[in-house]
Formats: structure tokens, C-alpha cells, sequence
């Protein structure tokens, strides 16, 4: 019996711009959300996807036959669609939506991932995206997706292996209780974790020979409306605020008491 | 503990350049009394002293009397944090009586020993000065205490959207009025040119204990001599400087730095023009590193911000930075930049990087900013802050490496490595020659004065921008004439007829 011939790796890495992770968030005056004049960057968990389709393109050489990104956002959102062709990847789709608009919610986005992964002609057989966006913290459009495709699901990954032949993948997910090995069958999707004592990869820099090859990559551009699908929010915010001041503590009659204070609870200074 | 009483003893004073340090015979040693008229205008937790009305222990006077380096160790019995400009005033006219040296320090970060008592000085700190007097966010003018650290300022001056004109490593512990007095360059000057420009006015307290108040906030005030000049690099040998008026710029709106791997050194003099011709005004620093301090710092953890194919051989690397207003007309000049770099009949770059996000921006500055951490890590190091041709920057640390070989104290015996880094933009090279097991006269011979006469015979600068201190007194001839010595002997002489103010420093 002839064996079936190995079916290349398409991949797809869904990306967020959001607000950098080094920004101080402040609220808004009016209290409805966070103050977005700031700067913006790539989820850092998506990084992580990005790094890891490309890593995984490294370990399999020809058995992947692409890597798409694509991302549901604002004009601005094709600057990440261009650091993720630096990074590695092969083309683009940009899903745009008025600059004016709120954010996708996650099921807006996985809706709209469904009906992209329905479109692409040679199919999809790994979604790497990150496990939570940092600006929303839903982390749910992964398995949302993973529910709407009925497809397996491996979430919060520390290690991914793909196995095109024998068309499964083993993941390392990280669990409270420690760590928990799977075997998904593809199609399947993996959302990665950021992990403190080691990471699931460290996202490369993008080098400037990749740089100018990404001017040339191609990025479709699309709207939610092609593609069939309503993204119009279902949740309303009524209200964001800080979290309470912390309240305690004594306070001192000058800088003086303050060291003597300081000095009896143990606490001595430190050379800068 | 016991360590550190050793390290006061005088066992240290076998260094080569402690042979220099004059005996300040004319100088007083400050006794149980001083401390007596020192507690009536400070709080007591304003002084430090080891003398027994006092009892402070030995560790908290040490970090006054070591700098950074760990290279020189002071002898102070004594250290006073004034508060306020008129108890500094006071300190100094009962000084000036009692003819007691005083040593003003700031953040002790210096690099040339010019902050250490060497004798028996009073260290005068102006940490406990810190703070910000006022901001206009509409001239962009800050005035604040000396002993503000540079990191504070621009952090508060960060809400208000400006920056402070310099920048350097020990930003989270230098204090800006030590940047004054040394008259500090650092990573920003490319683009905001030296504090002789920035600073609008100061506030300093003379060896007399005078208050020489011209802490003006005016853009322009020609008006007499600009006293505030000899102030700016004085290194608190003509008086001390409590109070700074200076212009803070905007911040940039854009910022975007690449780092970029040249395959030989003769291309940085070409990539300097080229980058400085297609990134015209947004250009805001340019820094050099050679190979052997990119692996140091790759060694320690440093980066990798291209992997080691990418890297290959190439010979140095080049830090650019950008500021600008608008961040599509940035990307855009760089990206041309960079496309013509790449595409060039004879490319002048190997590779490089160019930052994604604001952390990208941080970890690429990153690695040149650690390199200085990264030298202690490895050893004690000499340090050379010169002025020379930027062509030459390569055939000057070649030149000590061969010096060190053909002496036969290269190795890990006795000097590891040689290597030079710096701000390039503004021909300033930062050779770093690093003593793997510390210290020793016979390396110091080796090295000086040699270094200071291939400099001079380049017409360079011996310091660039580190100062002068205790440790380049006598090297300052091969940078200055005999005439120009001898006026700032004249000058030092009618500020500080009694040469009590930071004795020992900068002239020889």
C-alpha cells in the first residue's frame, strides 16, 4: 500500500498590536478605558508564536510550506504585520477595521479567524497564537477558535514538536500542578505561554537583510464584512478605574525620625 | 568588616599614584571640635565621622571613600550631608578658617579619582540636596538642587514630555551636580551638544564660603564674564556647585535605534558620513564597539542581538539612534538608509537590527550602556577616556595591546583584554585595559605614560570627557601648554588663594 503523501505544514499566527508592555497604564479622565495615545508593539505572547512557527520551520525544514500572519486591527496594526514578516514569516493578511472602532472581543476574533482558515484553499494544520493579550487578559480566543473548528486544542505551551508524518503534535502545556504532556492530532491549535524560569523560546530581533525582504512579502487586506462575519462588540464596559490606594502606615514627623525608623525595623542602606 | 578596616589602612598607599598625592601640609585634620561646630549647623544625622564624639561605623563612612571602581581609597575621617545651601556656605567659611580641605562629592561615580579625599579632606556630600526647586514645562527650563541623581530629573521631567540633555550608564546614581562639575558628555551630546550650552545658570558656594547665586533661567544674558563656565568641568576645584538651571529639550516623539555589524574598522569613517548625510536632524547618537568588548558583553549576557552566522567575523559594530517628531518620517529616512547600506555595490555593513518596540529599544541600548558593568565583572580596569581622530581610533587600542604583548603582560596573568568602545559621533574613545587580578605599578608603568604620548602625538585629548581628577594631574601637559597650565594656576589662585577647595585635583 502506498503511503499517503506527507501533507506540507501550513501555519497560521493570529497577532494583537497592543499597548507595550513597558507603558505605565493610566486611566482615562472619562473612566471607560485605558489611555491608548501610547506606545504600541506586538502582544509579546505573540512574539512567542512568531518565534515558535519560525523555530518550528528551522527543526522541519521543507515539511512547512508556509507561514501566515494575520491580524484583526486599526490602519496602524500593518507596522506588526511587518515585524512578523521580519521575524520569519512568509505572507500577511490584515483584517482591518476604522480606527475609530473598540477592539475585537475574542469572539469576534475567532469568528473571523474561522472564516480566514475556511478560505485558504490549501487548508490550515497548526494556529499558534499567544495564550492573552496584555491589554485585555481575556485568553480565550485560542480556545474558542479551537471550539468553533472542533479542533484539538493545546493551550499555555512550553514545548511544541510537530510531526507532519505521522500528522500529530506533541506539546508541553504548563498546569498548576506542573507541567502536562499531549498528543493532539492536526489540525490543532497551540497558544504559548510565557514562562519565568524558561521561556518557550526568545523572539529573534529582526535582522535588517529580513527587514527589506518583508517590504516585498505579500499583505491581503481584507474587512470582517468580506469575510461574512459580525464583529460588533457584545460585551459594554461600564466603568475602569484604578485599583483603590493602598492605606496604612504611620507616618513620621521629618526625614530624621524617618531614618531611625528605618534603622530599628533593620533596614540599612545600599551603595547605588 | 575586618576587610574593610584593611582597606583604610595605609598598606594601599603603595600605589603607584599615591606617590603623587602632595602632603597638604598647609591643610588641617579635622579633630573633636570641627565635629563640635559642624553639630551646631547640621542635624546629627547629617554627619559621619569616625572620631569618637561620632562613633559612625566603618561601613557607612566607606562608600565615601572608595569610588566606583574600587580603584582609589580615600582617607577621610569625616563626612558632612548639608542640606540646604546656606549650612553648605557655613561648612565652607568655617573650613576656609580652620583650613580644613573639603572634598565635594556628588553621586561618586567618577572615573578619575576626583571625588576621594586623599588625605585628610572632609567629604562634602551633596546627596541629601535632591531637591527639584522648578520646572517650566513651557521653556523647558529645570532648576533644581545639585544633589538631584540624573535618572530622578528625567523622570520627572518625563511627564511634562521633555528629556535631560545628557545621558549616560551611571544615570541611577550620578547627580547632576557632579555632571556639572565635570562637565559630563555622555551619550546625548551628539545631538544636545556639551553643558557649557545646556546650562542656563548655578548657584555655587566659593571657598570662601561666598554664595555665588547667578541661577538665572534667561536663554540669553550677555552680561560680564560667563563666571558660570569655570564652574562647568571645574571638578569643585573653584567652588561648589548646589543649585543648576538648565535647558531640558523635548522629548523626541519617535525614538528608534539600529545596531549594525561592520566587516573591518576603516568603514566606520564612511558609515558616519553616509548616516549622518541621509539621517540629517533626527540623528541623536552614534556609538563605536569593537569586537573584543561586543564578545565581553555577549559573555555576560549581553544581547544576542544577532546570532553568531549573522555576526561572522566582523570587526566592530556601530550603534545609531533616532529622535525625531514624526515616526513615519523616521522609518522612512532609516529605512532608505538601511536599503542603501544593503544594496550598496560594496555594502559597508555586514547586517544588523533594528528595534520593533520600545523593549527592543532598551535591550539594543542595553548592550552598550552594560559594557561598562561588564569590564568590572572582568577585573580591574585602566581606564583611557581620549580624544582622538576617529580614523585612529582603531590603530590606538592596537597600539597598547601590542605594548602590553611586547612588555609580556598580556595574558590572563596580567592584562586579559584590551578593547575600546565609546562615542565615536564625537571622536571620543573609551579605551578599557583590563587588569584581570587587579591593580599593579608594573602595569600602570607599561601603560602610562605611553598611552597619553601616542595620544598627544595625534593632537587628542588625555581625557575626553572624564576629567582630569587626581589620576591624570600630571598627564594634563600633553593635552594643555605650559601657558595655559600656568593661567589656570592664576585663576585657582584667586578663587582659592588657601587651596582648601578639592586639593590636589586637576592641576598639577
Amino acid at each position: 500500500m502506498r503511503p499517503s503523501a506527507v501533507r506540507l505544514l501550513n501555519i497560521l499566527v493570529p497577532i494583537k498590536r497592543a499597548v507595550d508592555y513597558a507603558v505605565k497604564i493610566r486611566v482615562n479622565p472619562e473612566q471607560t478605558g485605558i489611555d491608548l495615545n501610547v506606545k504600541h508593539s506586538m502582544n509579546p505572547f505573540d512574539e512567542i508564536a512568531v518565534e515558535e512557527a519560525v523555530r518550528i520551520r528551522e527543526r522541519l525544514k521543507d515539511a512547512v510550506k508556509s507561514i501566515k500572519v494575520v491580524t484583526i486591527g486599526p490602519p496602524k496594526s500593518a507596522e506588526t504585520l511587518r515585524t512578523a514578516l521580519a521575524m520569519g514569516a512568509d505572507s500577511a493578511v490584515h483584517v482591518e477595521i476604522p480606527e475609530s472602532a473598540p477592539s475585537p472581543e475574542p469572539l469576534g476574533v475567532a469568528k473571523t479567524l474561522k472564516a480566514l482558515i475556511e478560505r485558504q484553499k490549501e487548508g490550515v494544520d497548526v494556529v499558534i497564537l499567544g495564550k492573552q493579550a496584555i491589554d485585555d487578559d481575556a485568553g480565550q480566543t485560542g480556545q474558542m477558535l479551537a471550539g468553533l473548528m472542533g479542533w484539538s486544542q493545546a493551550t499555555f505551551a512550553s514545548k511544541v514538536e510537530v510531526n507532519p508524518e505521522q500528522k500529530v503534535a506533541n506539546i508541553t502545556r504548563e498546569i498548576d500542578g506542573g507541567l502536562e504532556e499531549l498528543r493532539c492530532k492536526l489540525p490543532v491549535i497551540i497558544t504559548t505561554d510565557l514562562r519565568q524560569v524558561q521561556l518557550l523560546n526568545e523572539p529573534r530581533y529582526a535582522s535588517l537583510p529580513n527587514i527589506m525582504k518583508a517590504k516585498k512579502k505579500p499583505v491581503e487586506k481584507l474587512t470582517a464584512a468580506e469575510l461574512g462575519v459580525d464583529i460588533t462588540p457584545r460585551l459594554e464596559t461600564i466603568k475602569v478605574t484604578e485599583p483603590p490606594k493602598r492605606v496604612g502606615g504611620g507616618k513620621v514627623a521629618n526625614v530624621d525620625e524617618l531614618l531611625a525608623k528605618l534603622k530599628e525595623a533593620g533596614i540599612t542602606g545600599k551603595r547605588a | 568588616m575586618l576587610r574593610l578596616h584593611n582597606s583604610i589602612r595605609p598598606a594601599f598607599r603603595s600605589r603607584r599614584w599615591a606617590h603623587n598625592i602632595p602632603t597638604f601640609s598647609h591643610l588641617n585634620s579635622v579633630n573633636e571640635e570641627d565635629i563640635a561646630h559642624f553639630s551646631s549647623i547640621l542635624a546629627p544625622t547629617s554627619i559621619l565621622s569616625t572620631l569618637s564624639s561620632v562613633s559612625t561605623p566603618a561601613d557607612d563612612i566607606a562608600p565615601y571613600n572608595v569610588d566606583w571602581m574600587g580603584k582609589y581609597h580615600g582617607q577621610a575621617n569625616s563626612v558632612l550631608r548639608p542640606r540646604t545651601t546656606q549650612q553648605v556656605s557655613e561648612i565652607v567659611k568655617y573650613c576656609a578658617q580652620r583650613k580644613i580641605g573639603i572634598v565635594p562629592q556628588g553621586g561618586n561615580t567618577g572615573l578619575v579619582g576626583g571625588g576621594i579625599s586623599l588625605q585628610k579632606e572632609i567629604v562634602l556630600s551633596l546627596g541629601a540636596m535632591n531637591n527639584v526647586r522648578s520646572f517650566d514645562p513651557v521653556s523647558g527650563v529645570l532648576v533644581a538642587d545639585a544633589g538631584c541623581i540624573l535618572q530622578s530629573l528625567s523622570e520627572y521631567i518625563a511627564p511634562h514630555n521633555h528629556i535631560m540633555p545628557l545621558d549616560l550608564g551611571a544615570k541611577g546614581s550620578c547627580q547632576i551636580g557632579g555632571n556639572i562639575s565635570t562637565n559630563a558628555g555622555g551619550l546625548r551630546l551628539l545631538r544636545y551638544g556639551s553643558l557649557h550650552g545646556t546650562v542656563l545658570g548655578l548657584e555655587v558656594v566659593l571657598p570662601d564660603g561666598t554664595i555665588l547665586d547667578q541661577l538665572s533661567t534667561l536663554r540669553k544674558d550677555n552680561t560680564g564674564y560667563d563666571l558660570k563656565q569655570l564652574f562647568i568641568g571645574g571638578e569643585g576645584t573653584l567652588g561648589i556647585v548646589t543649585g543648576v538651571s538648565i535647558l531640558t529639550p523635548p522629548a523626541p516623539q519617535a525614538t528608534n535605534n539600529i545596531f549594525l555589524a561592520l566587516p573591518r574598522f576603516d568603514n566606520v569613517l564612511p558609515l558616519f558620513q553616509t548616516v549622518k548625510r541621509q539621517l540629517g536632524e533626527i540623528m541623536s547618537a552614534f556609538e563605536y564597539i569593537d569586537r573584543t568588548a561586543y564578545d565581553m558583553g555577549l559573555q555576560h549576557g549581553l544581547g544576542p542581538l544577532l546570532s553568531a552566522d549573522e555576526v561572522g567575523d566582523s570587526q566592530c559594530f556601530v550603534l545609531v539612534e533616532t529622535s525625531g517628531g514624526n515616526q513615519d518620517h523616521d522609518l522612512e529616512k532609516l529605512n532608505n538608509l538601511l536599503e542603501s547600506l544593503l544594496t550598496a555595490d560594496e555594502p559597508l555593513i555586514n547586517t544588523g537590527v533594528l528595534s520593533q518596540s520600545p523593549t527592543q529599544f532598551n535591550s539594543i541600548w542595553a548592550l552598550r550602556e552594560g559594557l561598562t558593568e561588564c569590564v568590572q565583572k572582568e577585573g580591574k580596569p585602566y581606564k583611557y577616556d581620549v580624544s582622538v581622530p576617529l580614523a585612529d581610533f582603531q590603530n590606538v587600542v592596537d597600539a597598547v595591546r601590542e605594548r602590553m604583548i611586547s612588555k609580556g603582560l598580556y595574558g590572563d596573568h596580567a592584562i586579559s583584554k584590551v578593547m575600546g568602545y565609546g562615542h565615536v559621533g564625537d571622536g571620543n574613545l573609551h579605551l578599557n585595559v583590563i587588569a584581570k587580578h587587579g591593580y599593579r605599578p608594573e602595569l600602570e608603568a607599561a601603560l602610562e605614560p605611553f598611552i597619553y604620548e601616542i595620544v598627544a602625538d595625534r593632537k587628542g585629548s588625555v581625557s575626553a570627557e572624564h576629567g582630569i581628577g587626581s589620576m591624570k594631574r600630571d598627564a594634563l601637559h600633553y593635552s594643555k601648554s605650559e601657558v595655559s597650565i600656568e593661567w589656570m594656576r592664576k585663576v585657582k589662585q584667586v578663587f582659592d588663594p588657601l587651596n582648601i577647595m578639592n586639593p590636589g585635583k586637576v592641576l598639577p
